[in-house]
């Protein structure tokens, strides 16, 4: 882990920082053309972010050891009552617990 | 008035930069954690501006998925800007192209609520407004990732500070945020069973694009619901 720039990494950053801006200015470009999106098509651009995120916590959960387990559980339950920061706070707890009490 | 405006912003923006300050920290010390450097965390905190797909691409780079992959993913975490700078165009008609090109720079998921909410009970959204609230999250949420970053780097071994069970578990609470969306659960449930199955038998990194394709797929196959869907431009005139 150096500080020297790498320029893979740096093309990388830009990349993602022009994909960004293009769905930051997309509708307003969009919408002084397009008058309607096909419902269906709406629909399955809806779910584009919840099933992109659930396949970075769904194997994260069934290939982790007991200790991710625990804690995902434990955030997953506080998540039903409570806001995303104390969720998180809660599991990363569980995961202290269960690496340094446990041993898991 | 235009003072007020400015003053406004910066008030509005420091709440959202206190509260988005833990996510800032979190996104450095994982980026660290992933193979970046502390100054390639705070030039992707200060170019993509984006916090849960910042998150996404380093997590997918650590997976050393292929590149192309990375910036499509970004793209997909990233695509609800384009219903908010869709809904957000009759409410800065007044703004000049460059001040158009800040805003949709600084466009986040306050940013738009705020300046929905603004703009709908009468008190507009000037420039002067928009800009305050804007830096007011840009330069925290800057200053904040390179802090996570510099103490990622100063940190051993990440899993004796469960600095890796913060990702996932960051992850899951934004997929929960969507559970009152039509259709949240046959989607999830696909996703979960798509990218366990490709994990599996195809392998990663290739697990996240097959999930998220089975999960969109689902999408488009279910049902549409009973009312007429409104098109596009009268729902952002509404």
């Amino acid at each position: 882990m150096s500080e020297v720039l790498n320029p893979e990494m740096l093309l990388l950053i830009f990349a993602a920082a022009v994909a960004t801006f293009l769905t930051r200015v997309g509708g307003y470009v969009l919408i002084t053309r397009m008058k309607t999106i096909p419902p269906r098509m709406e629909q399955a651009l809806n779910a584009v972010p919840a099933a992109v995120l659930t396949t970075l916590v769904a194997p994260a959960f069934f290939n982790g050891g007991w200790d991710v387990k625990i804690a995902m559980s434990v955030a997953l339950l506080v998540s039903l009552r409570y806001p995303g920061l104390i969720m998180l706070a809660a599991g990363w707890a569980a995961a202290m617990a269960s690496r340094h009490l446990l041993g898991f | 008035m235009k003072r007020e405006d400015i003053i406004d912003g910066l008030k509005g923006g420091a709440i959202i930069a206190i509260s988005s300050a833990p996510f800032a920290i979190l996104f450095g010390a994982v980026a660290v954690d992933n193979g970046l450097s502390v100054l390639d965390a705070a030039i992707m905190s200060a170019t993509v501006y984006a916090g849960a797909s910042q998150l996404v691409g380093i997590e997918l780079f650590d997976h050393h998925v292929a590149p192309w992959l990375i910036v499509l993913s970004v793209f997909a975490v990233n695509f609800r800007h384009i219903l908010y700078s869709a809904a957000l165009t009759r409410f800065i008609t007044h703004f000049s192209p460059v001040q158009k090109f800040f805003a949709f720079f600084l466009l986040t998921d306050p940013q738009f609520a705020e300046s929905v909410k603004r703009g709908e009970d009468g008190r507009g959204v000037s420039f002067e407004w928009y800009l305050g609230f804007g830096l007011s999250i840009y330069f925290p949420w800057l200053f904040f990732s390179t802090v996570g970053a510099w103490f990622g780097s100063m940190m051993g071994d990440p899993r004796t500070l469960a600095i890796d069970v913060l990702l996932p578990t960051y992850f899951m609470g934004l997929v929960l945020g969507f559970r009152r969306r039509s259709g949240f659960y046959p989607v999830v449930l696909a996703s979960t069973l798509g990218s366990i199955a490709a994990y599996h038998f195809v392998g990663s990194p290739w697990h996240v694009s097959i999930g998220a394709a089975v999960g969109v797929a689902v999408a488009a196959l279910l049902p549409l619901p009973a009312s007429e869907p409104e098109p596009m431009a009268e729902k952002a005139e509404a």
